[in-house]
């Protein structure tokens, strides 16, 4: 162990070294993980463990680490959903689980919200989207339900130690430009096979963006195809956490890599050279510059999910969207990612500005992203989406077309009411 | 586990993902609903014609998307044997373990075509495409997950290991 205990380490090998009560750990090595927080949804949560874990006569390790959170059936539009919610409802009663939140947002966005997040943590989702979290300086996972009843009755998990892709990028992002043009493109140059890699986010233009776009890097990593994605922690970090009424641990700012840290590849990236991205159908990876699409028609803009409908990404349809009507022929949905966030929009102006425009505002959740929620496209429908995920049949029909891109380009997509460039509804500065 | 896989073969490309496995519309029905809809997004024959001990030949990143069992669960309720393919995405590969159902990561499967009777050893890590007489060498599972794999996927395992306390 002396020659890995000598060894410069990555953040991510760090939080796990201290996850598996060791000094460090090498890429490759299986090691079992203690868990410091556990997050689970309607879809994927208590209707899928509830049975398994009374087929083991297991109880939760810890209530007060596991986080629930109904998103996905919400709200019910039908008996089936409705039963899911209530049953969800039950099981987090019965089992005296700490932070269950009803119909509040949609887990990725609650977690940090609510100041669950802390630099250092390991933590497991029952979803895809959970590398969300390492934004915040954690680790953080998606597994599926068998594996989720095995983390909730046993407090822990095994993985193979992942190996590093340092992801840099410099200069200042050009006005039209987000996170989500950051992601598309990386999708689009690093295809979606990183598999067991971890996205590690760093230079001088992630130094300087907000929590809310650095999720967003961290989001879409799954995209990419990463074991997760992670941000070293910073002041950035440390203030989100202190104004949520948590207190950031004394020794947040420790958890960086080291200077030295061996990563798999490092990428070097210049955000001044960046123009808006778009998807098209039906895979991320299918990016493309705005200025290299016809204008085709487009029937329904969404911005929504976990990936494209936070506060931020509201203001950035806002900006877009000031003074300007949504096209006719066109319809625009905004379903905001928590009722925190429809609140502080309420507040600051910015759904005024929107349901001036002719948005249409949803209830909060994962909603049409996953096919589940209102929003669903008809057969030959094409829709430009804040989402992160564009296969075929997603959002709707089989063959219908989803295309991604930035709430800038969803807003602007619904005034042109088709394929458009945010540039040319933007101010210069 | 089953030590002998034969049956016939499911050619698909690569980025099978789990909206194509488990359409979000039917996450909410039964599994044998939503099995039913499985792949009928580009394959509208698989779910009424596959049969029992079958197997799914596809390229990379196999299973990308969301953490969904069921996208899994849905190709084990349909008699599928085992899925061999260049690459898995990450979660959907540990379902399928933790599930029973045998992923096996090959690199090479040029040649095998829809309907050629495939023979696979998950323990050996081969695949014999017994139509064309051709034999493929996978990645073995590793050593640490053979437990789970042995005891018929994760909820056998930690039937044992809770028993034992």
């Amino acid at each position: 162990m002396n020659s890995a205990n000598s060894q410069a380490q990555t953040l991510a090998q760090k939080i796990i070294a201290k996850a598996s009560g060791k000094s460090s750990v090498l890429p490759g090595e299986i090691v079992t993980c203690a868990l410091d927080m556990v997050l689970m949804h309607d879809s994927s949560g208590p209707r899928r463990v509830k049975a398994r874990l009374e087929e083991l006569g297991a109880s939760v390790f810890d209530p007060s680490k596991v986080v629930l959170v109904s998103d996905h059936f919400v709200p019910a539009t039908d008996p089936e959903s409705a039963e899911i919610l209530a049953l969800t409802r039950k099981w987090a009663s019965d089992n005296q689980i700490a932070h269950f939140y009803d119909m509040q947002g949609i887990c990725h966005v609650m977690l940090p919200q609510q100041g669950h997040l802390k630099p250092g943590m390991f933590l497991v989702g029952g979803d895809s989207h959970s590398p969300t979290g390492g934004a915040f300086g954690t680790f953080m996972v998606g597994i599926g339900a068998t594996e989720m009843t095995g983390a909730l009755a046993t407090g822990e998990i095994w993985i193979k130690v992942p190996e590093t892709i340092r992801i840099n990028w410099t200069g200042s992002l050009p006005r039209g430009c987000s996170a989500k043009d950051i992601m598309l493109f990386l999708c689009a140059q690093l295809g979606m096979n990183n598999n067991y890699k971890v996205m590690e986010f760093g230079g001088d233009t992630i130094r300087n963006m907000s929590m809310y776009e650095r999720m967003v890097l961290c989001n879409m990593s799954a995209e990419l195809g990463g074991k997760t994605g992670i941000i070293e922690a910073d002041q950035t970090t440390v203030d989100w956490i202190n104004n949520t009424g948590e207190t950031a641990p004394e020794n947040a700012l420790t958890w960086v890599s080291d200077d030295d840290a061996k990563y798999e590849t490092v990428y070097n990236f210049d955000a001044s050279e960046l123009v808006p991205q778009v998807a098209a159908p039906h895979s991320p990876e299918n990016t493309h510059p705005i200025d290299s699409f016809e204008p085709i028609k487009i029937h329904q803009a969404y911005i929504g999910a976990c990936t494209g409908a936070k506060l931020s990404d509201l203001r950035m349809a806002a900006e877009v969207l000031k003074g300007r009507q949504v096209a006719k022929g066109t319809r625009l949905l905004i379903a905001p990612a928590s009722i925190k966030t429809t609140n502080a929009a309420t507040k600051d102006g910015t759904l005024e500005i929107l349901t001036d425009a002719g948005a249409i505002i949803l209830p909060t959740g994962c909603g049409a992203c996953a096919g589940m929620g209102a929003g669903a496209i008809a057969n030959g429908e094409n829709c430009i989406s804040s989402t992160s995920r564009n296969f075929k049949g997603r959002m709707g029909s089989p063959d219908s077309n989803v295309y991604l891109g930035s709430p800038y380009t969803v807003a602007a997509c619904a005034v042109a009411g088709t394929l458009a460039d945010p540039r040319d509804y933007l101010s210069k500065d | 586990m089953s030590d002998s896989i034969l049956g016939n073969a499911w050619v698909y490309g690569d980025n099978i993902d789990t909206d194509l496995l488990a359409p979000g519309a039917y996450m909410k029905s039964t599994l044998s609903e939503l099995a039913a809809h499985c792949l009928e997004a580009i394959d509208t024959d698989f779910a009424s014609q596959v049969n029992k001990g079958d197997v799914i030949v596809a390229g990379d990143a196999f299973g990308i998307g969301s953490s969904r069992e069921q996208a899994a669960q849905a190709l084990v309720e349909l008699g599928v044997a085992a899925v061999i393919a260049k690459s898995f995405a990450r979660i959907f590969y540990r379902n399928a373990l933790n599930l029973g159902l045998p992923v096996l990561f090959c690199p090479d499967l040029e040649g095998i075509e829809k309907g050629d009777v495939i023979a696979v050893d998950p323990i050996k890590g081969v695949v014999e495409n017994k139509t064309k007489g051709q034999v493929f060498t996978c990645e073995p599972i590793p050593a640490e997950l053979m437990a789970i794999v042995n005891a018929g996927g994760l909820m056998p395992f930690l039937k044992n290991k809770f028993n034992k306390q």
